[in-house]
């Protein structure tokens, strides 16, 4: 294995992962000597308008999928209207592939704290949840036991560091949903409820959690922020790219030979950060990829030098997404990849829209079909003519997001299709397979 | 039943002061761990516990408990086995691993052995995709387990051993676990230093590290306000 070339390795711009090194920083006496609650004491300095104005300046974007303007939804809280406001953190992190959430508020769980007691100030919010999937007991046990520390210091509760400003957060465990992570989905979900999509408008900047004007954050746009704050935002801008600004956390996964997180600036390529992962593991040829988790339209060896960034993504046809990068070789076969996430989201449908509740279970039994050597050629464009019918007619992205590799896949890889329905290829699926699948 | 002990009924109303005064419906989800806690599934009496505490009608509670994976709706055992098989894992091995823990405790999905001890599920992707391929045990993890070692681990529990994760805190029964899905905080203070990081989450940063590379910072004046004209 070789070592990544020095001008690749200078890529590597540790921000948000800095502090996952120190074995402690989850205590809040380390996390104090790591710079922790430093930018909280400027912030609170600083006029709550003025600090949305210069979140809007520094670029910062949403790092839950969509890349929403922090500063911008943050304006968007009506304020001195008599309500409460409350500011809910998306921790619900279930894209498959994405990974870069939970090892945050596991090692770093202070971050997202500070992050959380400016964001509520700035928007004048003095309640907050943080709404982590359930299985994520490893990092919500953490991030509980950072809630109490900060308490006791005086960071949370009432008039914080003599400011004035109080805030109460409350850890939130789920309970296995992926639909969940959708962010009206998580609104019922907190209050109660079923977890499913709520009809857009109203958004939830005025009518969110309780019917109260609402910010509903990916974990990394929040715990960016103290970032932000304490180096500035010409600083954050400068560690990206055009509209991309600030750096993010890659997590790579797959057939690569050190998988796991690489935190660069936005505009990185796959040709690098799989030579900063030591390579392709040997006897493996990249084959596809998806850059931002299975809801991303998957790419190809052909995409290697994309600039990893939301103009950059977009423009070769797929979406950034998590930066989550699952990597497959020529020994993977795209359309089991494909059926396999497709089960994923026949499962984690809501079932309130008929064309994601329907259009899942059906593609799902003709990628069966298919996988098991019975398959026609008519199959495929019923995939396609299925796809048609969610993406866009689906109530929320859930739906849309079923559709991206099944689309990606037939336009990238229709031969492998075809290798199945042909017969040039053994069948990949028997009845036994079937057994145990939902 | 539960509605007879009095010390669940304090707890539920610690659960419900957690929301806004009006909001106790929110407490509905943390409340059903909790009743998970004491029957290690949402059980008639625990859907009954939790429509009476928030003033909800059982097809209320119920509608939502069975919404949500996480809820079981048997009795599971002590420890609940869980392996990844989406994507990611599958192609590394998790769905083997699946199926040789499968044939080896004669169980299928969502099943629980005969002697009550363990349950067994496939997971859909635990956000550790770079671990791949993971297992969990009451939701701590076990990451790029091989057959082998998934087999090793399941064998050390029917020996009534606690085999420590490889990420997430020494184990405990899944009944003990659910009261901190329910909102309690790890009460065995010397667990939360317990887990491991992970090679893998540490992977860029030793790279940094190794060749002495950080990200640049910025100068800012800590002391002064933040202040943006106005456009
Ligand atoms: C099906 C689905 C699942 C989602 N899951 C998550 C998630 O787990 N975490 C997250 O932050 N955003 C998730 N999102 C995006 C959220 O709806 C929302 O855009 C995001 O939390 C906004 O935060 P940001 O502006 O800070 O990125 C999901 C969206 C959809 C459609
Ligand atoms: S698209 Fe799917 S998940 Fe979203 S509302 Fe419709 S059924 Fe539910
Ligand atoms: S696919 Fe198994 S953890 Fe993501």
């Amino acid at each position: 294995m070789t070592s990544p070339r020095p001008e690749l390795l200078a890529k590597l711009t540790p921000v948000l992962t800095k502090r996952w090194l120190s074995p402690d920083a989850w205590r809040i006496d380390t996390y104090e000597q790591l710079d922790g609650y430093q930018a909280l004491r400027k912030a609170l300095k600083s006029d709550p308008d003025d600090l949305i104005a210069f979140m809007k300046d520094s670029g910062h974007r949403g790092r839950g999928g969509a890349g929403f303007p922090v500063g911008m939804k943050w304006a968007f809280i009506p304020q001195n209207d008599g309500k409460p406001h409350y500011l809910v953190v998306n921790a619900d992190e279930g894209e498959p592939g994405t990974c870069k959430d939970l090892p945050l508020m596991m090692n770093d769980p202070h971050a997202l704290i500070e992050g959380m007691i400016i964001a509520t100030w700035a928007i004048r919010s003095n309640k907050a949840f943080v709404y982590i999937r359930g299985e994520a007991i490893h990092a919500a046990r953490r991030l509980r036991n950072a809630v109490e520390e900060a308490y006791a210091k005086g960071y949370l509760g009432k008039n914080i560091l003599g400011s004035g400003h109080d805030l109460d957060i409350v850890i939130h465990s789920g309970a296995g949903a992926y639909i969940c992570g959708e962010e009206t989905a998580l609104l019922d979900s907190l209050e109660g409820y079923r977890g499913q999509p709520r009809l857009r408008p109203p958004f939830p900047a005025t009518h969110g959690v309780y019917g109260c004007p609402t910010v509903i954050n990916n974990v990394g746009s929040i715990a960016s922020v103290p970032h932000i704050v304490l180096n500035g935002g010409a600083w954050w801008k400068s560690l990206g790219s055009e509209n991309s600004a600030g750096t993010m956390i890659y997590s790579l996964s797959g057939r690569v030979q050190n998988p796991g997180q690489y935190e660069c600036g936005m505009g990185i390529t796959l040709r690098e950060l799989i030579e900063l992962a030591g390579g392709m593991l040997p006897g493996h040829n990249l084959k596809f990829w998806t850059p931002g988790g299975s809801s991303t339209p998957m790419l190809t060896a052909d995409h290697l030098d994309v600039p990893l960034d939301f103009d950059g993504v977009a423009k070769a046809g797929s979406i950034l997404g998590t930066t989550a990068t699952m990597i497959f070789s020529d020994r993977d076969c795209p359309v089991y990849a494909t059926y396999r996430w497709l089960m994923f989201y026949t499962h984690e449908s809501c079932g309130k829209c008929t064309p994601c509740r329907e259009g899942n279970y059906w593609m799902t039994r003709t990628y069966r079909r298919i996988l098991s050597g019975k398959g026609t050629h008519a199959d495929l464009d019923t995939l396609l003519d299925t796809c048609d019918n969610l993406l866009g007619r689906s109530f929320c992205g859930l739906g849309d997001g079923a559709t991206s590799s099944v689309t990606s896949s037939l336009q990238y890889f229709k031969q492998d299709y075809l290798d199945y329905i042909e017969g040039h290829r053994r069948p990949l699926l028997n009845e036994a397979d079937l057994v145990g699948a939902h | 039943m539960l509605l007879d002990n009095e010390e669940l009924k304090a707890q539920a109303r610690e659960i419900i002061a957690r929301y806004p005064q009006g909001k106790s419906r929110s407490a509905l989800l943390p409340m059903l761990h909790l009743v998970q806690a004491e029957d290690g599934y949402v059980s008639g009496d625990g859907i009954g516990f939790c429509a009476e505490m928030l003033g909800l009608t059982k097809a209320e509670v119920a509608a939502v408990s069975t919404f949500y994976t996480m809820y079981k709706r048997k009795p599971t055992g002590d420890f609940l086995v869980s392996v990844c098989t989406n994507t990611m894992c599958d192609v590394m091995g998790g769905q083997t691993v699946y199926n040789v823990l499968s044939e080896y405790l004669e169980v299928g999905h969502d099943e629980t052995t005969a002697d009550g001890k363990i349950t067994l599920e496939h997971a859909e992707c635990l956000a550790a995709c770079d671990f791949a391929p993971v297992m969990t045990v009451n939701y701590e993890f076990y990451d790029k387990v091989d057959p082998e070692q998934a087999l090793a681990t399941v064998r050390e529990l029917q020996d009534g051993k606690l085999p420590q994760p490889s990420r997430g805190a020494r184990l405990c029964t899944l009944k003990q676990l659910s009261r901190q899905l329910a909102g309690w905080s790890e009460d065995r203070k010397d667990a939360l230093a317990d887990t491991g990081i992970g090679e893998a989450t540490l992977a860029g940063l030793r790279l940094a590290e190794k060749h002495g590379v950080a990200a640049p910072v910025g100068d800012v004046e800590l002391n002064t306000p933040i202040r943006v004209e106005k456009k």
